[in-house]
């Protein structure tokens, strides 16, 4: 569903990403690793149509030229980010946010739209996903959370927009063990057949509770590394030192299925 | 740009030629106080940008424009329709001015307790006129000459007084809708709220008239609250985007009093609302809050001064602009802390966001304390809108324009919040909204 081929992005001429590929099917959870700098970042945010980047390259999702959409097109095309760092919007209330952008999509979609009350309905039993009560829905987006509850509410969105290509980028950092768990317990209840998930994760501890299919390692900008799970594992023992693009290998890494 | 001159003898453009239509029922008290008004004005002529309160509000375009007085009986255009459309009827006591002149026809004065006197400023002129002589000869011509030209051309307005004691449960609504019927007119509405001690009221004054009329608002509410009086204000400025307004709110505390002021402002080409407080008795406390959101060619200007003069007084100020287009916002607030009002609290803000690179904004909070035991806070913001949240919106699906909106509503939102009088509230925020094309039903719950 996903095709990234030779994705360059550049920021006031600096060039972070230097030739991506990767695909990725529906139902695939691919983890994309790395170490500070390496890029996973801003491939989250190309993906996603956050400016300021120079972008070349092709990027093919269902096959329609993804850098081509706006960002709320793309959301409408099904893409979704769990930013790293979630925003706080005083003034909006969660509730409100949440509803109006399940209404945008289902617009877009030339669906209905839900009515407060039915978005009542479907927010509460979505909420459970994430061990969320109803209070967080009442407060301003964001606004005065913890940084495990911004990433439950993260998630919380993901289970009501249901993407068709979820990207979760950095949602460990910050969260201690019980947090991790109720995140990981969310994510994993989301996984189905109709989905791909894209993991972009600095620690392999996330991976002990979402088990990717497939594993990338990053650095420099490309992708050098590509595995399964016990690639993480790897890593963990060895660590990022040594990994280093080399042209031939990147041309032919990438998850192929 | 040089000023317009102006005749030296007029010293204002041609609004000075204006004469006032007196046929002589002036008492001699208020002939004479009009008199010296008028004088005044002549002497000092109209503000220019030179005056250091003036500073950011050219007055030019007003000056240029051949007012007429209004006279009571025009606006043959006003319906009841329009009237409700401009201003939300709140069921309590409400009385409506056309042109400045109080219309029975559109008003209700029922619903009032006994101690409670709510009626017109010509009827108190024409029955029992000493009263009201302390608030003529109390000129604000000493701030300005606008306040001065409202003592030369005030006729009507608003009267009321709560006797000790006096709680009136039902806001008291006050309507000024302007309809020029094609000539441009200037009224001068004048109100006048005396609350005795321990009385209570809640007051709404709405501003508003007929799109593309020109018109001049020269408005004057004078507020006096005694020991433990509470007066809680709204204004709502909403007159047409072809029109002026310049109005002075002028408030004076006793002890323990309290009165808060909250203002909305949309309308008008250019409208300043001046605000000034005396905290003559210790222990009182005043809140003004303000959103001022101008956007086309208009010109929003929020003066305020607080006067610290007693012990142990309390003053808050929160005023949000949302600058959009060419519009042009000023925030321009002091606080004054005299000599011995100890145990002063004072804290002012002013937060403004700016959506276009052609919008301006000019603020200026001041403060000047001449003792030592105060707590004093103020600070201003001037801000874009947040692409990281813009972003976060538009990536939930949310379209680029209503992501704004969204944003923008966000930012006055509080603001709105703070009316906690429905249906009041449930209007400003559909007209606000309105204004930045989001949904009105943002629903919090």
């Amino acid at each position: 569903m996903l095709h990234i081929k030779e994705l360059h992005a550049s920021i006031d001429s600096k060039e972070i990403l230097r030739g991506v590929n990767l695909d990725l099917n529906l139902g695939e959870v691919h983890a994309i690793m790395g170490p500070n700098g390496s890029g996973k970042s801003t491939l989250a945010s190309v993906l996603i149509g956050r400016d300021g980047y120079d972008v070349s390259g092709s990027v093919t999702y269902e096959g329609q030229d993804l850098l081509a959409l706006s960002p709320e097109e793309r959301a409408a095309a099904g893409v979704f980010l769990a930013f790293q760092h979630p925003v706080e919007i005083p003034g909006v209330g969660n509730m409100y946010f949440m509803r109006t952008a399940l209404n945008s999509l289902r617009r877009e979609r030339g669906e209905e739209e839900l009515d407060a009350v039915d978005f009542l309905a479907l927010a509460q039993e979505r909420m459970k996903l994430v061990e969320m009560d109803q209070t967080f829905m009442s407060r301003s987006v964001n606004e005065g959370f913890s940084g495990g509850e911004k990433k439950r509410n993260e998630i919380l969105q993901m289970a009501i927009l249901e993407p068709k290509l979820a990207i979760l980028d950095e949602t460990d950092s910050g969260l201690d063990i019980d947090a991790l768990r109720v995140v990981a317990n969310g994510v994993n209840a989301l996984r189905n057949e109709g989905r791909a998930m894209l993991i972009i994760t600095h620690h392999q501890r996330l991976l002990d509770y979402i088990v990717p299919d497939f594993v990338h390692v990053m650095a420099e900008g490309q992708i050098v590394r590509s595995g399964d799970k016990d690639l993480a594992l790897e890593l963990e023992k060895n660590g990022y030192t040594g990994l280093k693009p080399s042209s031939e290998r990147s041309a032919q890494v990438g998850a192929t299925v | 740009m040089t000023a317009v001159k102006v005749p030296v003898l007029a010293a204002g453009g041609v609004l000075a030629d204006l004469n006032p239509r007196r046929d002589g029922r002036d008492l001699g008290w208020l002939a004479e106080a009009r008199l010296t008004a008028l004088e005044w004005v002549g002497k000092h002529g109209f503000p220019t940008r030179k005056d250091e309160d003036w500073k950011y509000t050219g007055l030019d375009p007003i000056l240029a424009v051949p007012f007429e007085a209004a006279i009571a009986g025009s606006g043959a255009r006003v319906t009841a329709d329009l009237i409700n459309t401009a201003s939300v009827d709140l069921g309590g006591p409400r009385l409506v001015f056309v042109n400045g002149h109080f219309s029975a026809e559109f008003s209700r004065l029922t619903g009032l307790p006994a101690g409670a006197v709510v009626t017109t400023l010509a009827s108190v002129l024409a029955a029992s006129p000493d009263r009201l002589e302390p608030f003529f000869s109390h000129t604000p011509g000493e701030h300005h000459a606008f306040a001065a030209f409202n003592d030369v051309f005030a006729e009507d307005g608003a009267f009321i007084h709560l006797a000790s004691g006096t709680t009136v449960d039902e806001p008291i609504q006050l309507v000024f809708f302007t309809d020029t019927e094609g000539v441009p007119l200037m009224s001068s509405p004048r109100s006048v709220m005396i609350a005795d001690s321990d009385s209570r009221a809640t007051i709404v004054e709405t501003y508003a008239g007929i799109n593309n009329d020109v018109y001049f608002t020269n408005a004057v509410t004078e507020v006096v609250l005694a020991d433990s009086a509470q007066i809680d204000h709204f204004k709502i400025q909403n007159e047409a985007v072809t029109a002026f307004h310049l109005a002075l709110l002028d408030v004076r505390q006793a002890r323990n009093s309290r009165f808060s002021s909250r203002s909305v402002m949309l309308g008008s080409s250019i409208a300043r609302h001046e605000v000034r407080v005396l905290l003559d008795g210790v222990e009182a406390e005043v809140s003004l809050d303000g959103i001022y959101l101008p956007q086309g060619e208009q010109l929003h200007d929020n003066t305020i001064f607080i006067d610290h003069a007693a012990t142990n007084c309390t003053s808050h100020q929160l005023y949000k602009g949302v600058l959009d287009g060419r519009g042009h916002g000023v925030f321009n607030g002091q606080i004054m802390v005299r000599h011995g009002a100890d145990g002063t609290d004072a804290n002012q803000k002013n937060k403004n966001l700016i959506l276009s690179d052609r919008a301006q904004v000019d603020t200026r909070p001041r403060l000047e304390i001449y003792t030592d035991d105060v707590k004093c806070t103020h600070g201003a913001a001037v801000g874009q809108m947040d692409d990281e949240a813009l972003l976060y919106l538009r990536t939930r699906g949310i379209p680029l324009e209503e992501a704004r909106g969204l944003l923008v509503y966000a930012f006055v939102q509080e603001m709105v919040d703070r009316i906690e009088l429905e249906p009041l509230r449930a209007s400003l925020e559909t007209l606000v909204s309105t204004r930045f094309g989001t949904d009105a039903h943002r629903a919090q719950q």
